[in-house]
Formats: structure tokens, C-alpha cells, sequence
């Protein structure tokens, strides 16, 4: 086996290890548990709220948006962490280059508070 | 010890050494990026501006002349650098990331025409569907950045990076027509596709970068040319992916299933935009690769390409002869037009390079004039693209009638239009390579091809007008045919470069040949 091969050997030996954990927690459990099915049993959880109608069914666009606005901010804090680490660094090149960078994130949030993005309706 | 300690035991040293001298950045060359720069910053001007602005109506005209005026400076940045590229300074710029030389020189010209075209046909198209404009726009700014990207990139990641901007952009103005569910219908569907072939493509990339250590093209060929691969599994594999991730951006076959349906959803004036600047930016990018990097594996994908462009020839011509609607009939022209530009690729001769730009640049010029006819053919809803919606449009405007058939007969690669000189150059360069079977094929699909594009030039001409009595409901839209200026500016210089390339070819092949010596 080349040494490329035997670095991976790591995640073999994981995954063996995910698979046995995984099966045998279930296998261990299926033995001891006690047995009586019940229809609300197979209901599909929702953190204990009853569901309600389909899996199919229209939700508020706003989520979505807010959703998508988080992401935004997500990635740019992504970014922003390891720069603000090394600061010293990437010096001014760095510090202009987070700044245009910023700067069209803020033209996105500028948009997107035009379009009343940003109102809960 | 774990490789987190590691790396906190080593970070001390480095930081060390590095504090005093700050990090080495790349000079930048601002004439090199400057194309690309200038669309994205007018792309964000224009959306900041028009959100901040109050009148919608007002906004919408402002649009389309700051986006045709950020294609034009943009435009004027290619000039400096033509002529830089000429004077033999050729160069790369941000750290060996992009090529600046005549090719890219050539495809930075050709995208900002098509950004141009597309924002006059869009101007109408947005009036007449009651959309919001600005958007469309910016995306399309942005869209056309991408493009620019991938066209000089000499680096794979760069390469990658242009292909989503170019992509992602795309998606979203696929589906901008808000009404309409084809549109949206057309959007997901490109986006689903679209998004797996990027993967596919970036594992391409992942791959080749296995095989050579390095995802910079020139770094790729120096290591090709010093060095013979034993196993050369891992560099194929490679290759074939990038090959299928491009495949599907220039849709040829068999790997062109979300053609038809996109084009056919998608608005008008983008469906054009997209057979003219997203071919050829995959086209670009396709030849870039191809050709710097594994320029040295010619073996491996000359059969390869010569597969794809006879099929995408073949399958494109058979199955536009059976369509009922023109936008689905010119996606599957596309897909054939396609294989035709492979022609020039798989040739791999000077000619046939530079027949393959010529042919490109031409194809964008007439599609883009085409679909200029077939928005305001489409009418309101953007939904009469049947056959019969062509029926005696020569007595209702003769103007359209006429621009449309020299857009066909171009398509069909008719003497003294600009389609007969593209479609020439490429089966020339295929004769002098000595790849006899494809020039053949070639000749032989023109000649299906000329069939569905004459059977519309028919139906204009001699096709009696009677469909409008039988739909009483979209008489009085047929009978009249708003056309608004812009969209008539546009589709005249696309009748006038087609025919101008076609009687005076010279200008362009020269202007081909240049980009390629650079």
C-alpha cells in the first residue's frame, strides 16, 4: 500500500467506526426496547407540535428573505474573522481590500432596505 | 501530537518572519482588469442608484442607456489593451492569474457588443411585459463580467470563478419574467443542471490539479512538457469533466438536454444574451484550456471533440426539423451551431482556431438579431413563437421580415451573409487538417439545416395571414406590430454587421487571425 493511500486509511478506520457506533447503538436498542406500535406514533415530529396539513405547504416569503440576508452576513463574518486575525499581516492592501469588499456587502443591504426587505410586513 | 497543536506551534515562526514585512501582493494592472472591473462597478452603480431612486418610469430608460453606456466604456478599456497585445506585449497580470493577449482581447470586445444588443432588445421587452428594469440589467452586467473572467483567465480557479459569476447570473435572468411559469420553469431547471455541471467541472479541475500540481494553465503545460505521466488515469479523468462541465455551457451533445427548454422559457431578449455571450464564454473558456494547458494531450481529446461536434451537428439539425415553435427550433440550431464550432477546435490548426472565433463573433451578431425579431414577433406575454405566429409576417412589417430572413439565411450559411463565411472557414480548416468524414458531415447538415430555416423564410413570404381570423382573440396583436426604436436600432446593426461581414469578410478574419498570433 503507497503512503497516499495509507494517510487515508484514518477515514476508513472512522467510518468503520461511524457505521459499527450507528449499528450497534440501533441493533442494542432494538433488542431491549419494548414493542407497541400506535398510529400517532408514526406521525412525522415536529418538536412535539402537531403538523399541520402537508409537507407541500406554502410558507412566508419573509423567512426566506431574512434567510437569505443571514447568509450574507454569515459568509462575510466568515471572511472577516481570519483577516481581522492577521491584520498586521496583509497591512493596508489587506484593510482596502475588506473595505471594498464590505462595501459591496453594504450596497447588497442598501438594496435590499429599498426593497423593504428589512420590514416585517 | 494533533494537527491542530501543529499548526499553533508553527504559527509563532511565521508570524514572526512575516510581521516585518507585510504580505507580497500582486501588482495590479488595472488597463488588464479593466473591462471586467467596469461592468461590475457599473452593475453596482446601477442597482444602488435605481433602488435609491424614486420614479420607476424614470428609472427604466436611465437603465438601459447606463448599461449600454458601462458596455461602451467597458469596451473602451479593450482598446489600450488591443493595441498593447499588438505591439507584442503580451502578458499575464495578478500573479500569472490572467492572460492578457489578443484572445481575450477578442473576447472582451465580443461580449460587451452582445451586453450592447441585448440591453437595446430589453428595453422594449421590459416595457411591454410591465417588468421591473434594473435588475435585469445589473444581472446582465455582471453576467457579461463573468464572461470576461473566464475569457482571460489563465488560472482554473479564476476560470471557475467566471463560469459561476457568468452562471449564477444567468439562472436569475432566465426567470425574470415573473408571470410567466415557463420562465420560472426555465430558471430552476437551468440552475439544477447548471449547478451539477459546475461540479462536475470543478471535480475536472480537482482532478487535473492531482495530476499536474497546479491549477495555473501555463504551470499545467510546463509540467506536461517536462514530464511524461505514467498513469494518466487521474490527468484523463480530469480532462473528460472539464470537458463535460464546458459541454454543457457551449451545449453540445450529449450534454445539451437543458437547451430547448431554457431557451424556450426564458425572455427573449436573455435567450439571445445567452446563445451569444454564454457560448461564447464556455467557447472561450473550452479553447483556453484546451489549448494552453493540455495543448500537449492533443491526443487525448481531439477524438473526443470530434465525437461531440458531430453529434451536436447532427442531433441539433434532425430535431429542429421537427419543432413547432421557433425559440425551441433555434435552441436546437444552437446546439448544432455548436458542433460547428468544435469543427474549427478539433481541427487545431491556426485556421481552424481562428475560424472558430470568426464563426463565434458572427453567431453572436445574427442569434442576437434573431431573437431581436423574435421579441417583437412574441407579442405581449412574450408567448407567439409557434410556426404559424410567422405566417405572412412580410405584409404585417417588412422590416422584421427582412431582417429575419437575412438572420436565417445567415444561420444557414448562405453566401454574402456572415453565417456562409463562418460556416466556410471551419470545414476549410477541417479539409486542411485532413479530417475529411467531419467536413462532410458538416456540408451534409448545412443542407438539413437550410431546410427549417427556409421552411420560416416560407411562411413569412408566401404564408397566408389567415391565423389571425381563426384566433378572433389575438387579432388585433398580430395585425399590429409594436416596435419600439430601440429594439429596431438593435435588430438594424445586427442586419448591417451580418451583412456587412458577409460581403467584406476580410476585416474580421484578420481581426481573428490577430487575436490568435497574440
Amino acid at each position: 500500500m503507497s503512503d497516499f493511500l495509507r494517510s487515508y486509511l484514518t477515514v476508513v478506520f472512522l467510518a468503520v467506526a461511524a457505521f459499527a457506533l450507528v449499528g450497534g447503538t440501533l441493533s442494542l436498542s432494538r433488542l431491549v426496547r419494548p414493542k407497541n406500535p400506535s398510529a400517532s406514533k408514526l406521525v412525522a415530529y415536529e418538536s412535539g407540535v402537531d403538523p399541520v396539513g402537508t409537507g407541500w405547504s406554502q410558507s412566508q416569503i419573509r423567512y426566506y428573505l431574512y434567510a437569505l440576508l443571514f447568509v450574507m452576513f454569515d459568509v462575510e463574518a466568515v471572511f472577516l474573522f481570519p483577516w481581522a486575525l492577521r491584520l498586521e499581516l496583509f497591512g493596508v492592501f489587506g484593510l482596502i481590500e475588506m473595505g471594498i469588499f464590505v462595501f459591496i456587502l453594504l450596497l447588497g443591504l442598501i438594496y435590499a432596505w429599498r426593497k423593504g426587505v428589512l420590514r416585517w410586513v | 501530537m494533533n494537527v491542530l497543536a501543529q499548526a499553533v506551534a508553527e504559527t509563532p515562526e511565521v508570524a514572526q518572519g512575516a510581521i516585518s514585512a507585510t504580505l507580497a501582493t500582486p501588482k495590479i494592472d488595472w488597463i488588464a482588469v479593466g473591462p471586467a472591473t467596469v461592468l461590475i462597478a457599473g452593475a453596482l452603480l446601477l442597482i444602488v442608484t435605481s433602488s435609491l431612486a424614486k420614479h420607476t418610469k424614470w428609472a427604466r430608460g436611465f437603465a438601459t442607456w447606463f448599461t449600454i453606456g458601462t458596455a461602451i466604456a467597458a469596451g473602451g478599456f479593450t482598446f489600450p489593451l488591443w493595441d498593447r497585445v499588438n505591439h507584442g506585449r503580451s502578458s499575464s497580470a495578478l500573479s500569472n492569474a490572467l492572460h492578457v493577449d489578443g484572445f481575450s482581447v477578442f473576447f472582451a470586445m465580443l461580449t460587451v457588443c452582445t451586453v450592447a444588443l441585448a440591453a437595446l432588445v430589453l428595453d422594449g421587452y421590459l416595457r411591454r411585459e410591465e417588468l421591473e428594469g434594473p435588475e435585469v440589467f445589473v444581472l446582465m452586467l455582471l453576467s457579461a463580467s463573468g464572461g470576461i473572467i473566464m475569457a482571460s483567465a489563465n488560472d482554473l480557479i479564476v476560470l471557475f470563478l467566471g463560469l459561476e459569476i457568468l452562471s449564477i447570473a444567468l439562472y436569475v435572468l432566465a426567470g425574470s419574467h415573473l408571470r410567466r411559469a415557463e420562465s420560472q420553469e426555465a430558471a430552476l431547471k437551468y440552475f439544477v443542471l447548471g449547478g451539477f455541471s459546475s461540479a462536475v467541472f470543478l471535480y475536472g479541475i480537482a482532478l487535473t490539479y492531482g495530476a499536474t500540481g497546479s491549477t495555473n494553465l501555463t504551470e499545467i503545460a510546463n509540467y506536461l512538457a517536462a514530464n511524461i505521466i505514467v498513469h494518466n488515469g487521474l490527468l484523463v479523468g480530469g480532462l473528460a469533466l472539464m470537458l463535460v462541465g464546458l459541454g454543457f455551457k457551449i451545449a453540445a451533445v450529449p450534454f445539451h438536454v437543458w437547451t430547448p427548454d431554457v431557451y424556450q422559457g426564458s425572455p427573449s431578449p436573455v435567450t439571445g444574451f445567452m446563445a451569444a455571450a454564454a457560448k461564447a464564454a464556455g467557447f472561450s473558456a473550452l479553447l483556453r484550456i484546451l489549448l494552453t494547458g493540455l495543448g500537449s494531450r492533443r491526443l487525448d481529446w481531439q477524438p473526443i471533440i470530434w465525437v461531440l461536434a458531430i453529434a451536436s451537428m447532427f442531433v441539433g439539425a434532425v430535431l429542429a426539423v421537427v419543432q413547432s415553435d421557433v425559440k425551441r427550433m433555434l435552441a436546437y440550431s444552437s446546439i448544432s451551431h455548436a458542433g460547428f464550432i468544435l469543427i474549427g477546435l478539433q481541427a487545431g490548426n491556426a485556421v481552424g482556431l481562428s475560424s472558430s472565433l470568426v464563426y463565434l463573433f458572427t453567431y453572436a451578431i445574427v442569434v442576437l438579431g434573431t431573437f431581436g425579431v423574435i421579441t417583437v414577433v412574441g407579442g405581449r406575454g412574450d408567448s407567439r413563437h409557434g410556426l404559424d405566429d410567422y405566417n405572412g409576417l412580410a405584409k404585417r412589417s417588412p422590416f422584421l421580415a427582412v431582417a429575419l430572413t437575412v438572420f436565417l439565411l445567415a444561420q444557414a450559411g448562405i453566401p454574402t451573409t456572415s453565417g456562409f463565411i463562418a460556416k466556410f472557414g471551419v470545414i476549410r480548416a477541417a479539409a486542411d487538417a485532413h479530417s475529411y468524414a467531419i467536413a462532410i458531415v458538416a456540408m451534409l447538415i448545412s443542407v438539413v439545416g437550410a431546410f427549417f430555416y427556409l421552411r420560416v423564410i416560407l411562411r413569412m413570404w408566401a404564408g397566408s395571414d389567415d391565423h389571425a381570423d381563426a384566433h378572433d382573440a389575438g387579432e388585433a396583436a398580430v395585425a399590429q406590430i409594436r416596435m419600439p426604436i430601440a429594439t429596431q436600432f438593435a435588430i438594424a446593426i445586427s442586419f448591417a454587421l451580418t451583412i456587412a461581414i458577409g460581403v467584406l469578410p476580410q476585416t474580421i478574419i484578420n481581426f481573428a487571425d490577430r487575436a490568435l498570433l497574440r
